[in-house]
Order: C-alpha cells, then sequence, then structure tokens
C-alpha cells in the first residue's frame, strides 16, 4: 500500500510539533524516519497510524483519504517502543486479539484465530510459547510477539516506533537483520522511526532525516550520507569536522589564508566547511592547506582520531590517521579534506 | 512483571542480603499477637466458658441468625453496589479534567473522616418518610429509613471511598499504549475496556470489594440511625451484641461476636485467595 503524506502540520497546545510535511511511500518500501528526540518524528508516525489527527493537511492511504477513517478503520499494524502487550493475556491471545475482536461476519472462527497465532509465533520464531506470559519473556521475545500482533491483522502499512529501543546492542543487531528478512518475505510497507542512525542507514530502503518538524532530506543510505543537502544533515548522518570559512574568488579561505580548494559554484560569502573525519589527505608543507596543533589523539578500532585546533580563535576539528602515525601531543599536522561540501552562512 | 519474582509458594522467602530478617519477622509477630491475636483469644476464651449447648442455643437463635443475615446481606450487596460505581468515580476522576475534580477528589474521603454517627443522622433525616428523599420514595412505595434498604444505602456511603481509593491508583498506573494498541488492532472502545482494562482492574476491583464488604460487616455507628433496629426486620449483628451486653449478658454477646468473627474471617479468606488467583492470572 503506498503512504502519501501531503501538506501536514501538527500542533500540540499551538506548539507546532510538524510544520507543513510531505513524503510518499513507495508500495513495500522498508522507510526509516530518522531524527533526534523532538524532531517530530514519532509524531509524524502517530499520524500516519491515525494515533493523533493532522492539524493541517491529508495523508492517503493508496487513493484513499486516511484523514477521513478512525484508528480501527485504517488497518495499521503498530508495534510500540515499549511493545504494549496485554499482560493478562497468553501471547497466542495476544497475537489473535486483533481477529478476536473482528464483528461477526469477519471474524474467522476460534479455531482458526489459534491456527493463525500458531503460525505467526513460527514465523517471528517464538514456537511453542503460546501459553506464555508476556512477563515470563525476554524483551527481545516481547518485541517479536508484538511484531506478530501487529501483522496478525494483516495491515496495510507495518509501524514501528523505536522498535529495538529498549533492547541491548547485541538482540537489536540480531533483530534488526531478521526484520530486514521479515520485511523481504511479507513485502509490507514499513515505517519504522529510530534515533540510531547505523540503524536507519542498514536496514531502510530509504531514509527519511527529520529536525525539528521539518524533513530535511530523504534519500537512500547512499545519497544521505554522501550527498547531505543541508549543514543539519551533514552533521547529524556520520561522523563530520566543520569550520568556519569564507569564499572569495572562488576559493575557499580559513582566516587569511586560501586552504587550496577551489568552489567555484558556491556564492562569495561566509559559509561553513564540512568534512568527514577520515576523507581528508596528510600533506607535509602548508602552502594552501587546514594546519592544527594536536591537543588530543584516541585509538577507535583501526584508526587514531586527533583532535586539532585551527587557526588564531583556536576551532576543534578531528580528523583521522592511520595508527602508525606518531601523532605526539602539540605536534602540528598539515591536511586537506579529499571530500568536502560548504554550505553558506548567514553572519 | 514484579510480580513473578515473588511467586514463592509454601516457604519462606530467602532472606535478603539486608540484615534484620529475625528482628523484623520477630517484631511483626509479636505486634500482630498484641494488637490482634490476644484481643480475639479473648473472645474465644470468654464464649467457651458458655459450653457447646447454650453457644449453639444463643449463636442459632432466630433473632441472632436475623441479624447476622442482615449484617452479612446488607454488606455483600452495598460492596458490590460500590464496585460497580466506585470503579466509575474513580475512572472519571482519573481520566477527565473538569472544574472541580479535586474538590469531588477530596469528597470521595469525607465518608473516611465523618464521625459514622452523623453520617447515619443525615441519612436518616434525608431517607425517612417525610424526609426531602424519603417521601417522594414513599409515594413511589419504596421505604428506605427503617428498612434494611437503608442499612445498604448507609453501607455504601460508608464503603465508597474504600473501592475508589483501591482501584484509583491502578487505573492511574494503565499504560496509554496498551490501549492506543488494542484500538490499532481494531478493538472499538468498549471491547478494549472489557477485554483489556478490566481483567487489569480485578486485583484492585476484588480488594475495593473485601476491604468495603468487611468495614460494612462491622459497621455500627451509621447503621443504628437509620435501620429502625426492628428485630428479625432490620437489626444488625452489632447492635444485637450491644443489646445482650448492655443486658448484662456477656456470654451472648461474645457468643454472637464470635460467631461474626467466624464468618468474617471465612469471608475474608475465600475473597483472599479469590484475589491471589486474579492477581496471578491478570496481574
Amino acid at each position: 500500500m503506498e503512504v502519501r503524506v501531503a501538506n501536514v502540520r501538527k500542533e500540540f497546545d499551538r506548539f507546532p510539533a510538524l510544520h507543513d510535511v510531505s513524503l510518499d511511500i513507495r508500495s513495500g518500501e522498508l522507510i526509516a524516519l530518522l531524527g533526534p528526540s523532538g524532531s517530530g518524528k514519532t509524531t509524524l508516525l502517530r499520524l500516519i497510524a491515525g494515533l493523533e489527527r493532522p492539524t493541517r493537511g491529508k495523508i492517503f492511504f493508496g487513493e484513499e483519504d486516511a484523514s477521513l477513517k478512525s484508528i480501527q478503520e485504517r488497518n495499521v499494524g503498530f508495534v510500540f517502543q515499549h511493545y504494549a502487550l496485554f499482560r493478562h493475556m497468553t501471547v497466542a491471545d495476544n497475537i489473535g486479539f486483533g481477529l478476536k475482536v473482528r464483528p461477526g461476519a469477519t471474524r474467522p472462527p476460534a479455531e482458526e484465530i489459534r491456527r493463525r497465532a500458531s503460525e505467526l509465533l513460527d514465523f517471528v520464531q517464538l514456537s511453542g510459547l503460546e501459553k506464555r506470559y508476556p512477563a515470563q519473556l525476554s524483551g527481545g521475545q516481547r518485541q517479536r510477539v508484538a511484531l506478530a500482533r501487529a501483522m496478525a491483522i494483516e495491515p496495510a502499512v507495518l509501524l514501528l516506533d523505536e522498535p529495538f529501543g529498549a533492547l541491548d546492542a547485541q538482540v537489536r543487531r540480531e533483530l534488526r537483520r531478521w526484520l530486514r528478512d521479515i520485511h523481504d518475505t511479507t513485502g509490507h510497507t514499513t515505517i519504522f522511526v529510530t534515533h540510531d542512525q547505523e540503524e536507519a542507514l542498514e536496514l531502510a530502503d530509504r531514509v527519511v532525516v527529520m529536525s525539528q518538524g521539518r524533513i530535511e532530506q530523504v534519500g537512500t543510505a547512499d545519497e544521505v550520507y554522501d550527498t547531505p543537502n543541508s549543514p543539519f544533515v551533514y552533521g547529524f548522518i556520520g561522523d563530520s569536522s566543520s569550520l568556519p570559512a569564507r569564499v572569495e574568488d572562488g576559493q575557499v579561505w580559513l582566516a587569511e589564508r586560501p586552504i587550496g580548494l577551489s568552489a567555484p559554484d558556491v556564492p562569495a560569502g561566509a559559509a561553513t566547511l564540512f568534512f568527514r573525519p577520515h576523507d581528508v589527505e596528510l600533506l607535509d608543507g602548508c602552502g594552501g592547506c587546514i594546519a592544527g596543533t594536536v591537543v588530543n589523539s584516541r585509538r577507535v578500532a583501526e584508526t587514531r582520531r586527533v583532535e586539532l585546533e585551527v587557526g588564531g580563535d583556536r576551532q576543534r576539528v578531528e580528523i583521522e590517521l592511520p595508527i602508525d602515525h606518531a601523532a605526539a601531543n602539540k605536534s602540528r599536522i598539515a591536511f586537506r579534506p579529499r571530500k568536502w561540501k560548504l554550505f553558506p552562512r548567514a553572519d | 512483571m514484579s510480580n513473578a519474582t515473588t511467586r514463592t509458594g509454601w516457604r519462606f522467602r530467602q532472606p535478603s542480603v539486608i540484615p534484620g530478617f529475625g528482628l523484623t519477622l520477630g517484631f511483626s509477630l509479636a505486634y500482630l499477637t498484641l494488637i490482634i491475636l490476644i484481643p480475639l483469644s479473648g473472645l474465644a476464651w470468654r464464649s467457651a466458658a458458655l459450653g457447646w449447648a447454650d453457644f449453639w442455643r444463643i449463636a442459632l437463635d432466630r433473632r441472632t441468625l436475623h441479624a447476622l443475615e442482615i449484617s452479612f446481606g446488607t454488606a455483600l450487596i452495598a460492596a458490590a453496589v460500590n464496585v460497580v460505581f466506585g470503579t466509575i468515580v474513580a475512572w472519571v476522576l482519573v481520566r477527565y479534567q473538569f472544574p472541580g475534580r479535586r474538590i469531588v477528589d477530596a469528597m470521595v474521603d469525607l465518608p473516611f473522616a465523618l464521625p459514622t454517627a452523623v453520617a447515619g443522622i443525615a441519612l436518616t433525616t434525608l431517607y425517612a418518610p417525610n424526609g426531602w428523599l424519603g417521601k417522594p420514595l414513599m409515594a413511589l412505595g419504596i421505604k428506605v429509613a427503617y428498612s434494611p434498604l437503608g442499612i445498604v444505602m448507609a453501607l455504601i456511603f460508608i464503603g465508597l471511598p474504600f473501592v475508589v481509593r483501591t482501584v484509583q491508583p491502578i487505573i492511574e498506573e494503565i499504560d496509554k499504549e496498551v490501549e492506543e494498541a488494542a484500538a490499532t488492532l481494531g478493538a472499538s472502545r468498549f471491547q478494549t475496556i472489557t477485554r483489556v482494562l478490566a481483567p487489569g482492574l480485578l486485583p484492585a476491583v476484588v480488594t475495593g470489594f473485601a476491604l468495603a464488604f468487611a468495614r460494612g460487616v462491622g459497621e455500627y455507628g451509621s447503621v443504628i440511625f437509620i435501620a429502625g433496629n426492628l428485630p428479625n426486620i432490620s437489626e444488625i449483628a452489632p447492635l444485637l451484641i450491644v443489646i445482650r451486653l448492655e443486658e448484662y449478658n456477656y456470654a451472648a454477646a461474645t457468643a454472637i461476636a464470635a460467631v461474626m468473627l467466624a464468618l468474617s474471617f471465612l469471608m475474608l479468606f475465600v475473597i483472599n485467595l479469590l484475589q491471589s488467583w486474579s492477581r496471578k492470572r491478570y496481574g
């Protein structure tokens, strides 16, 4: 089922949580809503589910205007961050709940509901736990039951709110791969919210990066990582360093010196230079480079990450060096970013 | 979730690393003995002095039986009524914001604080055949004051806060997400309440029922004013005990008291079993 969010605005007590958000989601896509807390990602998910009503704008499921439908009629599978399992019901009853509450005509017979619950339990790899109560399951198992419960109603869209938020790192990684498999098998249109960029980039077909109630960028993992379209996205996705710079005559200037980067397409004026710490080339002499004094050096996995103080006003940037590089404190290092981007800055 | 670890069955729970298990257990037992067990055994002792034949004669006396029936019957009905309406009151107080909510919330506690005699007199004035409510009800052929119905009214008044105050915190704890989950799965509001929320409230409701019931059985002050106290019609067991005491018939008084005690204990025990069953199942 395609989902289309058209110019949606949401206010809570006059405080805007979403400003004029539009988003097209293709059928069968796995989409991540990624952003820091307060960016409006959960609000957007709840609006799609019908748990909140938009202040303005519409949400379409296929051709139908879902804004006119109640939550019950929308037929969405929603997995809550804390699972929200019914704790007085067994696992099987939890999964069968959505079928049991259907009106008489469309409700499958009890035997069929039981069979379906059992099938779904097999599917989420929890066979044989039908009779358990949620309190008797581990966090990861509860998460799977919540997913099975949401899938039991054959939802038009599957919505997951921070699905792995409450789990430890190992279980998270495992469930992440498993969710991808499930998505590929069932083909449900799936939208999940996360603040973990690694999770979003690894799992989703497309990532929606949000900040302060707006969508900053929508794209594949490659697109948002390699061609971020705003300072926020550059700073939020992956590691980045930034320096205040200036553009003059198509050249990038840092303080009073050009640093050997040409930017013919960027209008002259103040700008911020962004680059990735690992994507720099080290230079010997400095006839057009960024030079700084090492103030801090840390070993991170297969590289050494050093913090430099650059220029008279001691701006700090991070770059990565090979581990055998002798980056002792107070030594000077000269480098130039290989890939970088300038965003104009007003000041 | 938390009570999964406390189900240890019939054995002492493992003493924790915090010292003082022996001391605290000893203190609790000594305290309970002093405050509850000794006075109650005095009661048993006193009624034992009667001898079996006399004891049964008094216990099975028509007037005694009737008084017991009235006491336990009205307490059960009142507790049942309170369970329904007390739960609704608690629900409204937790779920809705309305002007004066805090005042209503405070008012629920009034039956706790008010001297019961005052409550009894107020209710009697209201429901007496010439009272504000008594008159129109009388015209409809319903006699409230000076009948068992009046006792039920008084016990409803007395027992309400017990139900409200036990159920209220549990309603406050209901996770909003659980209701939302039920809604996304297609459950109507009614189905959400009956199938998802009510079972979670059951243990607290049973506790509230037990407290209101126990209070109702022992209630004296408010009831004697509104009941009319006609032997075999609207005479409660606690009053009968007082009557016997005033006749200096201590043996008969203790005998009735002993029967009441045994019955109360039995019923509370059953309710407790019910409670632990529902807690296990729904907690």
